[in-house]
């Protein structure tokens, strides 16, 4: 196991190396797919005799490529969407007619898709055109035929060697073509497609996948007129894709192993279906459920991107939710989303009244509200005909959504008899739900729901639809149903352990990691039946092989009280799945069920400003001023009286934001009015935000009494970058001795205070070598899996026996300390996707993913993790470097400075090259700003020519701008750069860094030595 | 944006019923009624495809039975044109000319209905036909049900007004079992029925036969004669067929004396010969062996059978509840030529010397995968075998 970058360099410096009989490159996404094309290129999968295992690299060409691919579905009789390049308007005209409008056109060469449309008559064809050309780099652009109102159908194709072949799973888009299935709402199976539609396809998707040579998975996206049995193959993907995960979870059938298998030579038939242990592999399975898959978005997070919904994927995450009809399907996935909804209907805010031409503007033109505004439409008394004339959403979805609606009106107009209330719930509504539209508390809807009788049954997901028994420990909750499948055993010890709900920013898989260590620690620690709660489809956790019972389910209070009264939990584990299951940890106490681990009082103590505080003067432990508020005059005054910025915590926050760092009066007021109800229920809590600090964190496990310390960890930038997107090292690279010892010490006593029995991360911020304890989760966090890595010990095995009670293994004091190599998390970011975001780094975390490497010093650590984190490291070329303000620009000189003597050519704005002329940096060639074009040499062309290579670009005072007023001429600079794939450097630090990694890279090479596995305590 | 035309989308009328079913054990279900509001008894049973109503509550070899769909959400796309009908007259979209099964039972009967050839909701479908259906039920407990205990004589009663249980349970004891009774004179042609006009010709006998065999053996190029399942060996040879296909359809194979008597003849005569489902069985009891019935029979899309042959596995779409017995086969002169993957049933016979084959599952589809169309291809190649030999 390497944890190295996924390129041809590396992989090849490990081939040699390691002289592996074969490669499997199916299983890494398209960065590993795109690795093995290199290779085999480059013909380094010959030269030491490599076989490919699964799909050759052959098949992967003519799957990747446009062109190949549709010649090759041509010449298998699958029928491909015509298209054709041209290069002026009279060739357009030609196209478009021959192909009938309406078409799109696509321009080749541009930046973010930008230019394109599409066009329903010859005057729109001018003006796309038109514009098109201007756009494209190369003066050229693409007709194809436009099916944006047809259906997105895919198939699952699992394939051996010998062609047997068969389908997984097929799966219909909610949101038509028009929208990238990644961010499509998607069902399986199939809803709207008749026997012959679905065996049209199926069939196709078999003969494309032997066509092309698939061995293993693949998936095969079509497009199919809603109005005719038309079809059209749109792309393949020769590997794992999010779909396969999803048809996975969605089925039951463990795709990726069964393709592994395949690779390594096995038949399918000679393959046994995991989840009967006694049939076939060779099977398609049937469902007798239908599956809803939703997107996660974070658009709050970015406050200039485009929210609308498009051929470009945005989302960050996504949930799946299994039930017996769409709508309760539906109504789970909304709530797994977690991002303050109950379900499709009756929210905290009032669904917003639209006036129709508004409404009709909202569904042609989805965004992540679509169906919210579907919802608006049917009460606005719409038709349905009409909404799916403008939304592309099949009628048979709009009906469905019809039926929540009409429930929320009964529900508004009924005194909750048990037939309606029965009827909600097999709609999918939740107790709270139901109780906000009949004027009544969660807890008196459930009360009285169950006096009713009227519970939740629990089923099986057996990939057969209980043809042949199937002792599966896979469930799911429907209301659509009388009787449960099994009834758990009077085992002596049952507990259920929280996952993490979807993938979004600031909560990825290192919360999956923790989930699955801790259901093996407990099973290594004898207890008798480990359950796991969670509905993300992409995760390991929710491989049902992993625990004894796996509840595909909502993280919702209702939700797991179900459960834990269904199971009779001994208790439950909230400690592992990020801050969704710590949020539940006093809900769920307070309702009896058990919190395993630190008693739920102590992580209210915790969580609760005032006595966190307390104990934190008791223990004379520095924490930054701070106050809690339920009044904004009073929070006004004291954000006057620190001085700003301050650092804005709301306890109750309506969605996304957690905190803020702001800049002023009018944005203090702006931020509380919109992300927050502020009230004595719910203060806000205000804290001085120290400018120019350093930022440590710790990892670490205790039982009450004793403490192992994971790690500190440095920051690499200063606070105010949030810790997730900040780039982190153990150990700390500048922090004093003394500093250190602080921190340890510190560490011990809040441990011991909040007596912690679990694992828990403190955060620290370190002004004038001061340390300033600033955060304490008592739960895992987001760097335990980096820290466990890196020193070798499994901190969540640890905190495993320690939930349970059980006292700590003696670890060396300082073990950390001792480990002589270097261990950098890189944030990994999706600007890319996310059409005019901005990449500067603030308090709130932007971060989709990160990367994490070790080596022998700092710099063998941070080239690595730079690179995998996506920067390309140009060992010559050209530098932009602009600056705000003075500061800043005295803190990049030493930079360029570096950058010059290593023989970088230094391109600067007006202001910092005339600052760099001040310094006697020669030789800086003055450069123009994007807004005025007139003026060359400007950024734009030199970016659009590929003349720079990377970029420095730091704003004055770094988030300040972000806030008062950004200055839009740095914000293209960055979102051109982002677009274009060029690295950008936004902060000084990183800079700095990145320059020195330029510089050590001259002398040294990057060390490969595989991660060497947990050493086990005792 | 595209100006999208129109999806027609109709509403569900003949719902909103009373709606009972009550099984031979004495376990009862309680649910929506819908479609026509009558009692039916025939036996209950379960077919695990996820889309394909309309071809299976077609298929003849549903007859005398209660249908019930595993797959919880029905209706969705309705039911299309009843009256088109391809160039050989046979109907497009269904598999005979009305519905077979003597009731549908499932989860959740789709309200409303759209799709681009819709003609009707299932509801209206099944009320003109005066089929009685059930929705709103736990599907799958009565699966797991029928699976543990095997298939089982049942009642289902939909109607305007309240269902007396002991009333049904007590017409339900009464009802003739499904197992005494006799189909082909309910399933078969009564007189000889000719599509196309080529000369070379291949005689179906009709047990039932779904519309897709006749549409597969068509588009093998021959004129289909379709037969009575009675009718004389004689008769056949007259129409000088090059082939024989011996279809599927309903009920105990042994009830089919005298079309087993026309598959004695086939096999002495070594008339090149295919047998779909009821027709393998039949060839099997012609050839010596024996059959059995299933606990719960076999019905959906997603069954694989390995082909002995070359050992090629292929999703195949099954709907039967007798199978032949593989240790029967044994002193036959029938090789076994298909097996079920999963539980080693015989899927598949092909006569050691004879021209004669047989699948238990369905090659033509309609509903389920294609993947298994080569079998109608295999008995052109016994033909083309048969044609050099002259």
């Amino acid at each position: 196991m390497y944890s190295i970058p996924v390129n041809p360099q590396y992989v090849s410096s490990i081939i040699e190396s390691e002289r592996p009989d074969g490669l499997m490159l199916g299983f890494g996404g398209q960065t590993a797919l795109n690795c093995g094309v290199k290779l085999e290129e480059a013909g380094i999968l010959k030269k030491y005799g490599i076989k490919v295992l699964g799909t050759q690299v052959g098949g992967i060409k003519a799957t990747e490529d446009r062109q190949l691919f549709k010649d090759s579905m041509i010449e298998c009789k699958v029928p491909v969407l015509k298209s054709k390049t041209v290069y002026n308007f009279e060739q357009a005209k030609v196209v478009a007619n021959d192909l009938g409008y309406p078409v799109i056109i696509r321009v080749a060469y541009t930046l973010g898709g930008k230019g394109g449309g599409v066009a329903h008559n010859e005057i729109e064809l001018h003006e796309i055109v038109t514009r098109g050309l201007n756009a494209s780099l190369v003066g050229q652009v693409l007709i194809e035929e436009y099916v944006g109102h047809w259906k997105q159908i895919e198939y699952e194709v699992m394939a051996d060697y010998d062609g047997n072949n068969v389908i997984i799973c097929n799966m219909e888009n909610v949101l038509s073509m028009r929208v990238h299935t990644g961010d499509n709402i998607v069902v399986a199976p199939s809803q709207t497609l008749n026997n012959f539609e679905y065996q049209m396809l199926r069939t196709a998707a078999l003969r494309a996948a032997r066509h092309v040579g698939i061995v293993g998975e693949c998936n095969i996206q079509f497009a199919l007129d809603a109005e005719s049995d038309k079809y059209v193959a749109i792309e393949m993907n020769p590997r794992l894709s999010r779909s396969s995960a999803l048809a996975s979870k969605a089925t039951g059938y463990p795709i990726a192993y069964m393709a592994a298998k395949i690779g390594m030579g096995y038949r399918l038939p000679e393959l046994v279906n995991r989840i009967t242990k006694t049939t076939t592999a060779c099977f398609e399975p049937s469902l007798d459920y239908i599956v809803c898959k939703h997107p996660r978005w974070d658009f709050g997070k970015f406050e200039l991107a485009n929210r609308n919904l498009g051929p470009t994927m945005k989302s960050v995450g996504e949930v799946m939710a299994v039930g017996r009809c769409f709508e309760e399907s539906l109504q789970k996935a909304i709530r797994m989303l977690e991002i303050g909804n109950d379900g499709l209907v009756a929210n905290r805010k009032e669904d917003a009244a639209y006036d129709i031409e508004d409404l009709e503007n909202k569904l042609q033109k989805a965004d992540d509200k679509i169906l919210y505004h579907v919802a608006a439409a049917i009460r606005s008394g719409m038709s349905v005909e009409r909404i799916y004339k403008l939304s592309a959403i099949d009628p048979w979805f709009i009906e469905k959504i019809e039926n929540i609606v009409k429930m929320e009106g009964n529900l508004k107009e009924s005194r909750l008899d048990e037939r309606t209330l029965r009827e909600a719930k097999i709609l999918g509504f939740s107790d709270r739900q139901v109780g906000k539209l009949v004027g009544k508390e969660e807890a008196e809807v459930r009360k009285m729901r169950k006096d009713f009788g009227i519970l939740p049954v629990v089923k099986r997901i057996d990939t057969l639809a209980a043809e042949w028994p199937a002792q599966t420990n896979y469930l799911y909750l429907t209301y659509g149903g009388t009787a449960n499948d099994f009834e758990v055993g009077p085992s002596s010890e049952k507990i259920a352990v929280l996952g993490a709900g979807p993938y979004r920013i600031g909560s990825s898989v290192e919360f999956d990691w923790g989930t699955v260590n801790m259901v093996w620690g407990l099973k290594e620690n004898g207890v008798k039946e480990v359950s796991v709660i969670n509905c993300n489809p992409e995760t390991v956790s929710t491989d049902y092989d992993i625990c004894d019972r796996l509840y595909f389910e909502e993280l919702t209070l209702e939700r797991v009280l179900d459960i834990a009264e269904f199971e009779k939990l001994t208790g439950v584990v909230t400690a592992v799945g990020g801050q969704t299951a710590n949020n539940l940890a006093p809900k769920l106490a307070k309702s009896g069920v058990k919190i395993i681990g630190t008693s739920f009082e102590n992580i209210d103590r915790a969580e609760n400003r005032s006595s966190f505080s307390k104990v934190l003067d008791e223990l004379n432990i520095r924490q930054p001023p701070w106050q809690a508020f339920s009044k904004l005059s009073d929070a006004k005054k004291f954000a006057l009286k620190v001085g700003y910025p301050v650092l804005v915590r709301p306890s109750y926050v309506l969605s996304g934001a957690a905190m803020k760092v702001v800049w002023s009066e009018g944005q203090l007021q702006k931020f509380l009015d919109e992300a927050t109800n502020m009230s004595p229920d719910y203060p806000v809590v205000i804290t001085k935000f120290m400018l120019n600090s350093l930022e440590a964190e710790v990892d670490g496990v205790s039982d009450g009494k004793n403490v192992v310390i994971g790690a500190v960890i440095e920051h690499i930038e200063g606070a105010g970058v949030h810790s997730g997107d900040s780039m982190m090292c153990i150990p700390p690279w500048s922090l004093s001795n003394k500093v250190i010892e602080t921190i340890l010490d510190y560490t011990n006593k809040i441990a011991t205070a909040f007596a912690i029995k679990g694992p828990f991360n403190l955060q620290f911020l370190i002004n004038s070598d001061q340390v300033y304890v600033i955060e304490l989760n008592i739960r895992a966090s987001r760097s335990m899996p980096f820290v466990s890595k890196f020193v070798r010990l499994n901190l969540i095995g640890l905190a495993s026996g320690a939930v349970l009670g059980k006292e700590l293994p003696k670890v060396p004091k300082d073990r950390w300390r001792k480990i002589h190599s270097y261990g950098i998390k890189v944030p990994q970011f999706s600007f890319m996707q996310l059409e005019g975001a901005d990449i500067i780094l603030g308090v709130e975390m932007q971060s989709t993913g990160e990367a994490a490497c070790f080596g022998e010093s700092f710099y063998d650590a941070l080239a690595k993790g730079l690179m995998s984190a996506g920067y390309a490291l140009p060992k010559e070329g050209s530098v932009l470097i602009t600056a705000g303000g003075s500061e800043n620009k005295e803190k990049l000189l030493q930079t360029a400075v570096l950058l010059k003597t290593l023989g970088y050519k230094i391109l600067a704005t007006e202001h910092t090259a005339e600052f760099l002329a001040d310094k006697r940096i020669g030789d800086v060639q003055v450069v123009y700003k994007i807004s005025e074009p007139q003026r060359k040499p400007n950024i734009a062309d030199l970016l659009y020519e590929r003349k720079i290579d990377f970029i420095i670009n730091v704003p004055s005072t770094s988030t300040l701008e972000k806030y008062v007023g950004m200055l839009y001429d740095e914000y293209q600079i960055r979102r051109k750069a982002v677009e274009l794939g060029i690295p950008v450097l936004i902060t000084t630090e990183l800079a700095d860094s990145f320059a020195k990694t330029l510089e050590w890279l001259r002398q040294n090479e990057t060390t490969k030595r595989p991660l060497e596995s947990y050493e086990k305590i005792e | 944006m595209v100006r999208v035309t129109e999806i027609p989308t109709k509403k569900a009328k003949h719902v909103k019923k009373f709606g009972k079913l009550v099984l031979e054990d004495g376990t009862v279900f309680d649910g929506m009624g819908f479609g026509y509001s009558t009692t039916a008894f025939g036996e209950a049973v379960f077919n695990t495809g996820m889309a394909g109503y309309i071809e299976a509550l077609t298929d003849p070899s549903y007859s005398g039975q209660i249908l019930t769909l595993t797959y919880p959400l029905v209706g969705n796309y309705g039911v299309p044109d009843l009256l088109e009908k391809d160039q050989d007259g046979i109907p497009k979209n269904f598999e005979s000319d009305r519905i077979q099964a003597r009731g549908l039972v499932v989860h959740e009967l789709s309200l409303t209905a759209s799709h681009w050839d819709i003609s009707m909701t299932l509801d209206e479908w099944l009320y003109r036909e005066k089929i009685p259906g059930i929705s709103g039920i736990d599907t799958r407990a009565l699966t797991t049900k029928l699976r543990t205990n095997g298939v089982m004589m049942a009642a289902l009663a939909v109607s305007e007004r309240e269902i007396d249980e002991l009333d049904l349970k007590k017409q339900l004891a009464a009802s003739k079992k499904y197992n005494n009774e006799e189909f082909m004179e309910v399933v078969s042609v009564r007189e000889p029925r000719v599509y196309g006009q080529e000369n070379e010709s291949i005689v179906v006998v009709d047990t039932g036969v779904k519309n897709a065999i006749l549409r597969n053996i068509r588009q093998l190029g021959y004129k289909v004669i379709r037969v009575p399942w009675n009718y004389p060996i004689k008769e056949i040879l007259s129409y000088n067929p090059k082939g024989v296909v011996l279809s599927n359809g309903p009920g105990d194979p042994l009830k089919c004396s005298k079309t087993m008597d026309t598959a004695k003849e086939l096999i002495e005569k070594n008339i090149p010969t295919l047998g779909i489902c009821l027709g393998a069985q039949i060839l099997g009891l012609a050839g010596g062996a024996t059959t059995y019935k299933l606990k719960y029979g076999h019905r959906g899309q997603n069954k694989s059978c390995i082909d002995l042959d070359n050992n090629k596995v292929y999703v195949t779409s099954q709907n039967h509840g007798y199978c032949i017995d593989p240790e029967s086969l044994k002193k036959t002169d029938f090789k076994l030529w298909f097996s079920n993957t999963d539980d080693k049933t015989v899927e598949g016979i092909k006569h050691k010397q004879k021209k004669i084959i047989a699948v238990q599952f369905h090659p033509e589809a309609s509903p389920g995968p294609y993947d298994c169309m080569f079998v109608f291809e295999e008995l052109k190649k016994l033909i083309g075998e048969e044609n050099a030999k002259r």
